[in-house]
């Protein structure tokens, strides 16, 4: 599975990770939802700093989709509650 | 269902809204083309074969003819010699031919007319084929335009999921200067409230101190031009006693000074 963090690019991620990683995801999730800048802080630096470790970095001439897209680690809520909504920070 | 996917879905639709999946029309084009050259070399063999019957055709009639003329000959001659039950042979003979060689002219004449038809044909198609290849160039550089178009389009709008990357950037860079020059309006004011000190002005004291030098400075002003005031009340007296003699001088002097300028 390959899982873009934008602004650093691909890794390349074993399948058998996914659980921990939607674990952490879900941490995430809850944060986003509650609205706690905290926490989202927190469970963003825990989710990418396992992505990164677990996964190993795609070249970057490489042409593969992502199966999954992560925001960038300096990200704030508002970001990425943009990045949720139905435009995205991305207009268009 | 958990933030990666719902993050990835938004890119994934907003992509392959921006991404024509189709098959690439350039191609189909190509091989369009391809299969006219293939039929117009198949017409152009078709003429080929034509005119080789044809001409075949003309060489056979040119023998009977031939043929002909010996049999007529002979004929002649075996009269002179009073054998006429040979003349009589040749000329059955000649006769056999001679119908022979009518067949062939038709045959000749038929084929004459399907090889000019199948000229004709060929060189219309070729000039098809030729109007097609320029078309087919014309569209091609378009869509490769339209295409290189919707990459630029989509790179600007950064639809596409690398192009994320890149909005992003731009939005945080953005927002970078943005901050920053609020950040440099809001110094200017405070400066000029006097909340906050010019570092140019950072060794001249607080702003009592300030305003004291100004006050100091400005006395001096004051001063300086009541000195200067002082100077020159004397000199205005004097010219104001001027005598006629000395009214006569200056004008004098006066011309003087213009004729020097002229």
């Amino acid at each position: 599975m390959i899982i873009r963090i934008l602004g650093e690019g691909q890794r390349e991620i074993a399948d058998s990770e996914l659980d921990g990683l939607n674990a952490l995801d879900e941490k995430l999730e809850n944060a986003v939802e509650s609205g706690d800048e905290a926490t989202f802080t927190e469970a963003l630096a825990a989710l990418l700093t396992a992505v990164r470790s677990a996964g190993s970095p795609l070249a970057d001439d490489s042409l593969e989709d992502s199966d999954l897209i992560l925001p960038p680690s300096d990200a704030t809520l508002d970001e990425v509650r943009a990045l949720l909504s139905d435009d995205g920070l991305i207009p268009g | 269902m958990s933030l990666m996917k719902r993050i990835s879905l938004i890119f994934r639709s907003k992509a392959s809204t921006a991404l024509d999946r189709a098959e690439d029309p350039r191609e189909t084009l190509d091989y369009s083309y391809q299969r006219q050259v293939e039929l117009l070399a198949k017409v152009r063999r078709g003429v080929a074969d034509v005119a080789t019957s044809r001409k075949r055709v003309e060489l056979q009639v040119a023998q009977l003819r031939q043929q002909e003329n010996k049999l007529t000959d002979q004929a002649q001659k075996a009269l002179a010699m009073g054998r006429e039950d040979l003349a009589r042979e040749a000329l059955t003979r000649k006769s056999a031919i001679t119908a022979q060689v009518g067949d062939l002219a038709a045959q000749q004449a038929q084929l004459q007319g399907e090889e000019e038809k199948l000229t004709l044909a060929s060189q219309r198609l070729q000039a098809k084929v030729e109007s097609f290849r320029t078309r087919k160039e014309t569209i091609k550089a378009t869509y490769t335009a339209a295409e290189a178009q919707t990459r630029i389009n989509e790179a600007f709008s950064g639809i596409s999921e690398e192009m994320g990357d890149v909005g992003l950037a731009v939005q945080r860079a953005e927002d970078k200067t943005a901050q920053m020059q609020a950040r440099a309006g809001a110094i200017d004011e405070l400066i000029a409230s006097g909340a906050l000190d010019d570092a140019s002005s950072i060794n001249r004291g607080d702003d009592i101190a300030r305003e004291l030098e100004a006050m100091s400075s400005q006395s001096d002003v004051e001063s300086e031009l009541a000195a200067l005031k002082a100077k020159s009340a004397p000199q205005s007296i004097e010219a104001g006693d001027s005598t006629p003699q000395a009214e006569l001088t200056a004008q004098q002097g006066e011309q003087q000074k213009q004729e020097g300028q002229a």
